[in-house]
């Protein structure tokens, strides 16, 4: 059940790849621009490069949060899962899991190349790129939550982020705060620890609170 | 059996509905009619438990569907009128994956013979979106030759239907309702389908 909701959302994701890209580009540019306007000075670049990454995939993965439900509302398939005899609650975990597939693993992927712009040293590289891998998912079930409360609303769009973007701040702290303190030479294992936690919590929190959300705005 | 009892529908400040009262054995098919806005798909939406009613109690085998969730799930097939297909996804895939999410798993081969009798034969690897209205719907009814469900809830199936098409649908509920299904629809069409009781519910 779990594999095919995943199946589906890929498969269509595949064929709209327009909306992958977007979002992927759009991470590049926003980091690409901020080396651009500052100028050449290395120490400033090294010391902004997590938090402007960081800020970054934020705004990136909420870019997407909009299309999470909103199509499926529309063409009624939303309907249809709220009726299946499987865990709503499943369906939305697989769902956002599609979700970070889509959008998480490629920012993921693409970090380590921005980082270079900001001539970030190797080991700074890995730290930032870990954090992203542990800190995106949870980025993908918060805004789970945030999208289906506010499906099929008008202006919606802009209302999701006045929703999630508070409960994005936690994961920001640490996540840019892991590289910061790998950087100055301190551990970073209780940066990594913290996003662990959340990414635990909002797993089982998130689905849940999801679901809820879904079937009071379908009523 | 499917019972409601005193449902009251409100939408906003509006109260579409009072006082409405059935109940539904196996092999029924009751007729919802009524003009437009006066609460059909509200009323289809809340049998399917979609939403709740203001006030009154609906039963499935003696127990509010509330308290059943899953289990009465697994028993009703839903065709609202948005329909619930997706446009990038071809007809095989559409079906494949609604019949998986409503619970029964079905082999390509199984879906493409589906998509053969409801008269999509060699259009099955097609993107929805390229085809018509009809055959949209034909891709939608499909699931109604997969599913076992006991119940199925039907908003308004035969719009956009040519006649041979409305005729096997005819056949499809026919054949449900002899095995001891049961059928509540919507319809503006003038259509007969014989069953072994056949009641009609007029919303004012």
């Amino acid at each position: 059940m779990f594999f095919w909701i995943i199946r589906r959302d890929l498969l269509l994701a595949m064929r709209r790849q327009s909306d992958v890209l977007t979002t992927l580009f759009f991470f590049v540019i926003v980091v690409s621009l901020f080396p651009l306007s500052v100028g050449p000075e290395m120490n400033m670049l090294r010391i902004m490069a997590p938090g402007v990454v960081w800020v970054a995939a934020l705004l990136a993965s909420m870019l997407s949060l909009g299309r999470m439900f909103s199509s499926d509302y529309l063409d009624g398939t939303l309907e249809q899962m709220l009726l299946s005899p499987h865990s709503l609650s499943m369906l939305v975990l697989g769902k956002a899991f599609a979700h970070w597939l889509v959008t998480g693993v490629p920012l993921v992927l693409m970090a380590p190349v921005l980082g270079i712009q900001y001539d970030l040293p190797a080991d700074a590289l890995y730290v930032l790129t870990a954090s992203l891998l542990l800190g995106t998912p949870i980025l993908s079930l918060i805004g789970a939550i945030g999208a289906a409360l506010t499906l099929g609303l008008r202006g919606g769009g802009v209302l999701v982020s006045l929703l999630v973007l508070p409960l994005y701040i936690p994961v920001l702290i640490f996540g840019s705060g892991a590289v910061e303190a790998s950087s100055a030479g301190l551990g970073y294992s209780a940066h990594f620890s913290l996003l662990g936690a959340f990414l635990l919590v909002s797993l089982v929190f998130a689905p849940w609170a999801t679901a809820s959300s879904l079937r009071i705005s379908m009523e | 059996m499917l019972k409601g009892s005193n449902l009251v529908c409100v939408r906003g400040d509006r109260r579409l509905f009072k006082d409405v009262n059935f109940s539904l054995e196996a092999g029924g098919i009751m007729r919802v009619t009524g003009p437009n806005g006066s609460g059909k798909t509200s009323l289809l939406r809340m049998l399917c438990g979609l939403s709740k009613p203001e006030y009154g109690e609906i039963s499935w085998h003696g127990k509010p569907i509330g308290s059943l969730s899953g289990e009465y799930f697994s028993d009703i097939t839903y065709l609202g009128h948005l329909g619930g297909a997706k446009d990038d996804l071809t007809a095989l895939e559409n079906l494949r994956i609604s019949s998986a999410l409503s619970g029964t798993e079905i082999t390509e081969q199984d879906a493409a013979d589906a998509l053969q009798h409801i008269g999509l034969g060699g259009r099955q690897l097609l993107p929805v979106k390229v085809l018509s209205q009809g055959q949209k719907k034909r891709v939608v009814l499909a699931r109604l030759l997969i599913g076992k469900t006991k119940l199925w809830i039907l908003d308004e199936p035969l719009v956009a239907l040519d006649t041979s098409a409305v005729g096997m649908i005819k056949e499809i509920l026919e054949r449900h309702l002899a095995q001891g299904g049961m059928v509540v629809m919507t319809t503006h069409q003038e259509i007969d389908i014989a069953a072994v009781t056949t009641q009609q519910l007029q919303l004012v």
